[in-house]
């Protein structure tokens, strides 16, 4: 390989990434100006100064702080949550070698595969039923569930793989079952597991469908819910819908900072064993 | 993701120790309990009522009456349903066909160009890029570009008159001839950076001495890609088409915020037609045909997918030992 052709290619390589990375830059740029110098300027030109008062005004006007709080407690309940019934799922699957795991298994990929659209009716329908509409609470049970059918399945295929001497010596030790699964397996295990904490956290942010179906009310909706519904009503002019946009994408920008290492390792985990 | 558990149960199956008294063994399935359950209620459940409805003609109140296949019947004849399932298919194209094939040339030139001659500090950068737009909610990203789209002082249009294209200006989500192309490529911004990443990752178990071999026998460097680096990672390949096909046909949040399925139905999917039909027409028994069609076809693709990669990891491993 040439020097001559290194260069264009890593020059065409940086051109792609900056498109990606373009539709972000353009959403800050704007979010900071007003709506004057929108007008009068379009979306292209750089900011003049620092307008901070239309993020201002629509973050009180979505009430966004209920919004994040939502969200940070239904994703982190989803996360915590759909962990511990992985690690108790695929204990019993990958170490207990339980009979029929095959068959438990292939059921828990295919809950990981059914499309939501063929469960909301009945959820919506049910938790009117147990009084548990438009509560986070009901948003929180739903993706317990089926976050885990993931991650039975990922954390089974690591565990089947886990040395048996161990567990073999801590039981030879008189240590229980469960004490197995805490003291050792549990930590022996921690990065997957800390992969799939990631992971659950940022798919239950993200999900838009069944919390769009489920949250009605202002106080209960998720980032995403309110962000949706608000664009689907067309009521936002552009520098609002530049401030939901920017407020939008931080929080995820920050998780993708804070958790990149993680989240590159754990897709390579995830896809390939 | 969801694709390897053949293997690792036969795996695991092949490598028994001799059976260990029976009562032990069993005392595991104890830890089964909750998650059975959790599942019974959230999705074994609701998803036979789904089923079940999908039989009858109900409005959401009072009791269901049964229809039998009255509601499968009417689909057939159903111009929107059918259009709803072309429209999966560009999805297809733009999310899984694209992506992939994109992302493949990428994470190739990003590995071989940029990875051995400028470090592995760049790669990271330019990767992180590429991967940026997957941890966005798809409710904010579908904010950004249907702002970024939108006819009057839109940045895309704003960009076409400023460099003298002005007479390109359109109104990309709301010309009916033009709507689906622009949501596809707004899904293939979105999605291409989770092939990228898979298949960097799966470039970096291809033994480099296959390209060396390659480089001096003479193979140039789209050669080396087709004939080593394309066989090498096939089973990455097939979990990436598999994956991302079936994100396709769920696609459902970018829909309702670029387009609520509009202009006209131009850019309706089954999973916004049977949201609507349950929430908006409240024809509860048909919105459960639909999504029960979706399932069964995204169940049937799975099942295809996963036979496929197995079978290319087999082959592979073959070839290792």
């Amino acid at each position: 390989m040439t020097a001559l052709r290194r260069y264009p290619v890593l020059a065409a390589l940086c051109l792609a990434a900056l498109f990606m990375v373009v539709p972000f830059v353009v959403v800050a740029l704007n979010a900071v100006k007003s709506p004057t110098e929108y007008s009068q300027n379009g979306p292209l030109s750089l900011p003049d100064g620092l307008y901070l008062d239309g993020l201002k005004d629509f973050w009180e006007r979505v009430d966004y702080s209920q919004k994040l709080v939502n969200s940070v407690l239904i994703s982190g309940c989803v996360a915590v949550g759909a962990a511990v019934l992985s690690v108790l799922n695929a204990y019993a699957i990958g170490i207990g070698r339980i009979k029929g795991r095959t068959w438990v298994l292939a059921f828990f990929v295919l809950a990981n595969m059914l499309p939501q659209e063929a469960l909301v009716y009945p959820v919506y329908y049910l938790s009117k039923q147990a009084g548990l509409y438009d509560t986070r609470l009901s948003v929180i049970i739903v993706f317990t569930v089926i976050q885990a059918a993931f991650g039975t399945y990922l954390l089974s295929s690591v565990l089947g793989r886990f040395p048996r001497e161990i567990i073999e010596a801590a039981r030879i030790d008189g240590a229980s079952r469960w004490q197995v699964l805490w003291r050792i397996v549990v930590p022996v295990s921690r990065p997957t597991i800390g992969v799939l904490l990631v992971f659950f956290f940022i798919w239950t942010w993200n999900e838009f469908l069944l919390p769009l179906v489920m949250l009605i009310s202002n106080d209960n909706q998720t980032v995403s819910v309110a962000l949706g519904v608000l664009q689907g009503q067309r009521l936002m002019d552009a520098t609002m819908t530049n401030a939901a946009a920017l407020l939008g994408v931080l929080p995820a920008l920050v998780f993708f900072l804070v958790f990149q290492r993680t989240l590159t390792r754990g897709i390579a985990v995830g896809a390939v064993k | 993701m969801t694709v390897t558990v053949e293997r690792s149960a036969r795996a695991v199956g092949r490598g028994e120790a001799p059976r260990p008294p029976r009562r032990p063994r069993d005392s595991y399935a104890l830890f089964l309990v909750p998650g059975a359950l959790a599942f019974l209620a959230v999705v074994v459940v609701p998803f036979l009522m789904n089923t079940g409805v999908s039989f009858t003609d109900w409005q959401g109140v009072g009791s269901p009456t049964w229809s039998g296949l009255a509601n499968y019947r009417e689909l057939l004849d159903d111009t929107e349903f059918w259009a709803s399932f072309r429209h999966s298919l560009f999805m297809v194209v733009a999310m899984a066909v694209l992506p992939t094939g994109l992302g493949l040339v990428l994470a190739a030139a990003l590995f071989d160009y940029v990875g051995k001659h400028f470090g592995s500090r760049v790669v990271a950068v330019l990767r992180a890029c590429f991967y940026l737009p997957q941890v966005l909610p798809i409710a904010v990203a579908g904010i950004v570009w249907s702002w970024i789209l939108a006819p009057d002082n839109g940045s895309l249009n704003a960009l076409l008159k400023a460099v003298g294209l002005g007479s390109w200006q359109r109104d990309w989500l709301g010309d009916p001839d033009l709507a689906l192309y622009s949501v596809m490529g707004v899904m293939v911004w979105v999605q291409l950076g989770f092939p990228l990443v898979v298949f960097m990752a799966g470039l970096q178990r291809v033994d480099p001495e296959l390209y060396e071999a390659a480089e001096l026998d003479g193979a140039g460097w789209w050669r080396r890609f087709w004939h080593i680096t394309l066989p090498q990672i096939r089973p990455e390949t097939y979990v990436v088409l598999t994956w991302c096909s079936i994100a396709a046909l769920k696609v459902f949040g970018a829909v309702y915020v670029l387009t609520k399925g509009g202009p006209g139905g131009a850019t309706d999917v089954p999973s916004y037609f049977s949201f609507a039909t349950f929430f908006e027409k409240t024809q509860v028994g048909y919105g459960a045909a639909i999504s029960t069609v979706l399932t069964v076809i995204i169940l049937a693709l799975s099942l295809v997918g996963l036979k496929l990669q197995t079978r290319a990891e087999d082959a592979e491993e073959g070839v290792r030992t």
